[in-house]
């Protein structure tokens, strides 16, 4: 969707500003949300693509105005919701009413080490690669409504395939719950004058991973 | 919020989902044990050993594993090599999507709406809020993480670091310039 959260090369969000020595959580809360995240998707509660898309869904007043965190929970609540698993009731008095459903494992204390680690995107091919490295490609120009990760800036935009990634689960299809689709990941490198027009830098490139569905031959 | 995650955990926890004790160990995780400590040593060993070196570029998840810093990795990490003539920049445009294996969890400016914004159309002007200088005749590479793969800049050898052990070498390398808006720490500094 062309949501807030699409932000490459907007305007007006001032300077980058590092905190030193900054702690890895700023409140307990903050540890708490990423664990629950971690937690949820050990369980595969959903996919890390539904909780992406859940987030960009938010009212773009409330992601700006909220912290990282904050986004996260909030986005839970919405998500654990529309999932049933768990209603608004319950959520609001903080307490389970019902019982909840089965989800396909749950992340033990013992299991912990070894959940820190990304599961694996990659999955079988199921046509050769379109595309090689050195060709050129046009991404397309796409404004779905749902979850895509092709960002706005880099749409209808000339690059060159520079290497192929393999093949991934196709994020478009999978957040809105139409399976793992999965297709060909490139790594498609762009001058910045053809994202940024003829004043932009001319020693600066830009690359995107972009799957096979978003590309075409130019 | 505090108030308002511990009801959500509640729940989740009644529901049967969770383990609360499982979330603890989690968090205990990302605050002491993974960090970027870990990148750099892998920074080290590459600045060290030029067999890793090209192990690391040519296929960074396994290179990672066979160092043993790390007991798993996730499969799609890629090490960008910055030269002389090319400055490499890692970005989350969408997201915040970053290597968390290799250097933790990310800090709140990378996840911020300038940073994400302005990589992918101004990284000089990003390398300057960092204090940061290219030499001239540098070129500047962004990689935008749109999609699983995870990206880890190798910065370059300060200097006057010749003969280091990998452990000194290690202090050197920052956070930052794993992500591409810093650059190692000067020997001086360390020595």
């Amino acid at each position: 969707m062309d949501g807030i959260h699409d932000m490459g090369g907007m305007h007006g969000f001032g300077k980058v500003e590092p905190e030193k020595d900054e702690p890895v959580f700023h409140a307990a809360w903050e540890g708490h949300v990423l664990a629950l995240q971690r937690a949820m998707r050990y369980a595969d509660a959903f996919t890390i693509d539904q909780s992406r898309a859940a987030i960009e869904e938010l009212p773009p007043d409330v992601y700006l105005s909220s912290s990282y965190y904050k986004r996260w929970a909030l986005k839970l609540e919405n998500l654990v919701v529309a999932l049933g698993l768990a209603g608004t009731d319950e959520i609001k008095t903080g307490h389970a009413l019902r019982p909840g459903k089965t989800l396909k494992r749950k992340l033990n204390a013992a299991d912990v080490p070894n959940s820190l680690t990304r599961g694996s995107f990659a999955r079988p091919a199921q046509a050769p690669a379109r595309f090689k490295a050195g060709d050129r490609v046009r991404t397309k120009n796409i404004h779905p409504v749902t979850h895509t990760r092709l960002p706005r800036y880099a749409r209808g935009r000339v690059g060159v395939v520079e290497a192929i990634r393999g093949c991934h689960v196709f994020p478009d299809t999978v957040a809105i719950g139409k399976g793992e689709h999965p297709q060909w990941l490139y790594t498609v490198l762009f001058e910045a004058r053809e994202l940024w027009g003829e004043n932009a830098d001319a020693s600066l490139k830009v690359s995107i991973e972009a799957f096979e569905p978003y590309l075409e031959p130019a | 919020m505090q108030l308002r995650v511990r009801a959500l955990e509640t729940v989740l926890a009644e529901k049967g989902y969770i383990d609360p004790a499982a979330l603890d160990l989690i968090i205990e995780a990302y605050e002491t044990k993974v960090g970027p400590h870990n990148g750099a040593r892998v920074v080290a060993k590459a600045w060290s050993d030029p067999a890793f070196k090209r192990a690391l570029i040519e296929d960074a998840s396994k290179a990672v594993v066979a160092l043993g810093l790390l007991n798993r990795i996730g499969d799609h990490l890629i090490a960008v090599e910055n030269t002389p003539k090319l400055h490499n920049m890692i970005v989350c445009t969408l997201c915040s999507c970053y290597p968390w294996e290799v250097l933790g969890l990310p800090p709140v400016w990378y996840k911020s709406a300038p940073y994400r914004s302005r990589a992918v159309n101004d990284p000089r002007g990003v390398l300057a809020d960092f204090g940061v200088t290219l030499p001239p005749g540098t070129d500047i590479r962004v990689w935008d993480s749109t999609a699983e793969t995870r990206f880890i800049v190798l910065p370059m050898r300060p200097a006057g670091t010749a003969g280091w052990s990998e452990d000194k070498l290690a202090a050197l390398v920052t956070r930052d310039s794993m992500i591409g808006t810093g650059l190692p720490k000067n020997p001086n500094e360390v020595a």
